[in-house]
């Protein structure tokens, strides 16, 4: 199968406005979705799904969330963890005290919350910006995790701010199984990224990146600096909000403040920079090439027979992740996503590439 | 020049003074815009070309002075206020969105003519989707004014210098301004595009009746396309005028003599 746009005329603004404009690609995501929602619960093993597929899927929202942010607004955030803790213990405390709440609105409400922590913790970018913005979103990660543990009402009296989520309800069915919790992390993954596909491609998103890009002209031309960085805080902060839910509800079931650290922060920051700033998909190939690269290795050698120490495997893995940190910094800022992208444009002109 | 008709005065600025610290910019300035007309403004470096176009929209607010626009008068002008005021300008230094495409930098210049909000945005089918095709035709309409169908989707960052300024004013002119502020359009062109240039200003204004505002080193441009000029030098106004009187004005020769141009 070629792959390439010859012969696919649009002949309306309204085709050439899709998602996917070729053909191919449209194949090639429905047949990802195919297998997604229809092979996969039927055929993955509950650890392939519960160790695997879940976290992935939630780490890539997250990852979502912070692309909006950094790589289309282009305002630096160290405080992604944060923001899932607020969703984390938001959606606790709203099942918790709002008896017979639906849990998607719940969630939804515990995305809400984090939006408006966004904001108020977005309120400096409209005055410093790169490495001070950074700093600042640095004293919201620890803040709102102290805050976690210190004030107890938040986790319900536990010691040291643990909660164990709820079970998962939705009109009567309750989500225990892992096929049944990887089905519906898929379907709110699936639902927000093609939202925030259609969002960065309409207005809002040109209003990011025009403020990212150069924020003197996008003023001029009309963005409200104020309101185009503080709805990007918001929807970003919204996206790490139920991920965070997500990540206490579908996938650990039990969690605490400290489980939200700068760590994880910076995990998540690490990915859209290796899967690629400003682009959706590349938030999902950053997100499971982090997370499965410590696997990955752990077979290699597994496979290989070759002994290693923990200590040394792990470090490793860091020395891995700092190598094509650089790497995609000062190669190609753009990531995984971009590479992919420049070997499609060769093979859509291949074999002929004059 | 047929249908041409220039109508009465639709930008006033009054006695504008601008220091930066002790760098007096501009000092005591007044000069009108008519409806309509091409104004250049012409000076050596340094002669507060560029801060006057930043007082105009906002950029810059004055120390004193007064800016009567649109039948108001104020002291100075808020960015987001001009923009919606019809105020439109393209930049010294190129000011496009680097990491956008040619199609999307110029679809921010129809931003304040969207409706919807983001919500409407994310959802995409429906009134989201008509606006952005609504928005997409006038887009073409301007592509296709300034011959840039071939670079549609082209990155803005590979595009030579040459058709990245022809970006930044198919960007302006989606807005659909009264008044466009051009610095230095042709700066650092070929002869070739700088005809290119002189000819879309032209038909910009004629087709139009945009009112422009221009500022331009090249004399001959000037005295071809503008209706009246005004000089400064220092952050003074040292001759206001048709281009001819302004040309033989001893002050304006002096001026241009103490620079190397
Ligand atoms: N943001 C600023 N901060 C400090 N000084 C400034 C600023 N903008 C302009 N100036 C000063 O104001 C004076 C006028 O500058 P301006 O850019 O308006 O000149 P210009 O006529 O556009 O010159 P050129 O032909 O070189 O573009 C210069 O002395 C410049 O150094
Ligand atoms: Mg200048």
């Amino acid at each position: 199968m070629f792959y390439r746009e010859a012969g696919q005329y649009k002949t309306s603004y309204a085709d050439d406005g899709q998602i996917f404009p070729i053909r191919q690609d449209r194949y090639a995501i429905a047949v990802l979705l195919l297998v997604a929602f229809v092979v996969v619960p039927f055929t993955a093993s509950a650890y392939l799904l519960s160790g695997i597929l879940i976290p992935c899927l939630i780490i890539s929202l997250a990852a979502l969330g912070l692309n909006i942010l950094t790589g289309y607004a282009g305002q630096l955030s160290l405080g992604t963890a944060a923001f899932m803790a607020v969703g984390a213990f938001a959606s606790y405390n709203f099942v918790l005290r709002i008896p017979g709440i639906p849990l998607l609105l719940a969630f939804a409400l515990a995305g809400m919350v984090a939006a408006f922590v966004g904001i108020i913790f977005g309120l400096p970018s409209l005055r410093v910006r790169g490495f001070y913005l950074a700093a600042s979103t640095l004293a919201t990660q620890f803040f709102i995790v102290w805050c976690l543990t210190k004030f107890s009402w938040l986790s319900n009296n536990s010691s040291s701010g643990i909660i164990t989520a709820q079970p998962m309800q939705i009109l009567g069915y309750t989500f225990s199984s892992p096929a049944s919790k990887y089905l519906l992390v898929l379907s709110i993954v699936a639902v927000m990224a093609l939202a925030l596909k259609n969002l960065v491609r309409s207005n809002t998103g040109r209003a990011w990146m025009a403020i990212r890009d150069m924020d003197m002209a996008a003023e001029v031309i009309g963005f409200p600096p104020m309101r185009t960085k503080l709805l990007a805080f918001a929807v970003s902060s919204f996206y790490c909000g139920v991920a965070g839910a997500l990540y206490a509800y579908a996938f650990l079931g039990t969690v605490e403040p400290d489980g939200f650290s700068l760590d994880l922060s910076f995990r998540v920051l690490f990915m859209i920079i290796i899967g690629g700033l400003g682009s959706i998909s590349g938030s999902f190939i950053g997100a499971g090439f982090v997370f499965l690269m410590p696997i990955a290795l752990n077979m290699f050698f597994g496979a290989t027979g070759i002994h290693m120490p923990e200590s040394v495997k792990s470090n490793l893995e860091q020395m891995i992740f700092g190598g094509l940190i650089i790497f995609f910094l000062i190669v190609e800022p753009h990531g995984l996503a971009r590479l992919w992208q420049i070997t499609k444009e060769k093979l859509r002109i291949w074999p002929f590439p004059h | 020049m047929s249908e041409r008709t220039i109508g009465g005065v639709i930008l006033d600025l009054r006695n504008i003074s601008l220091s930066f610290g002790g760098v007096k910019a501009l000092t005591d300035i007044s000069f009108d815009v008519r409806e309509g007309e091409v104004r250049a403004i012409i000076g050596p470096n340094g002669a507060g070309k560029s801060s006057m176009l930043n007082v105009i929209n906002g950029v810059y607010r004055p120390q004193q002075g007064q800016i009567a626009f649109h039948g108001k008068t104020r002291h100075d002008m808020d960015t987001h206020e001009a923009a919606a005021q019809g105020i439109a300008r393209t930049f010294q230094n190129i000011a496009l969105f680097k990491g956008m495409s040619v199609l999307d930098n110029i679809m921010t210049g129809r931003n304040l003519k969207i409706k919807t909000n983001f919500l409407q945005q994310a959802i995409w089918w429906g009134p989201a989707r008509r606006e952005e095709i609504e928005q997409r035709r006038k887009v073409e309409e301007v592509i296709d004014f300034l011959e840039i169908q071939h670079i549609r989707k082209t990155p803005v960052g590979r595009l030579p210098y040459g058709l990245q300024k022809r970006v930044e004013l198919a960007r302006a002119l989606a807005a659909e301004p009264k008044i466009l502020l051009l610095d230095e359009p042709m700066a650092g062109m070929n002869v070739e595009e700088k005809q290119d240039m002189c000819r879309f200003i032209l038909d910009v204004n004629e087709q139009f009746g945009t009112t422009v505002v221009l500022i331009e080193h090249d004399m001959g441009v000037v005295m071809d396309l503008s209706d009246r000029v005004v000089v400064l030098d220092y952050g003074r106004k040292i001759a206001d005028g048709l281009p001819d009187e302004v040309r033989g004005n001893p002050e304006v020769i002096s001026a241009y003599l103490g620079q190397a141009h």
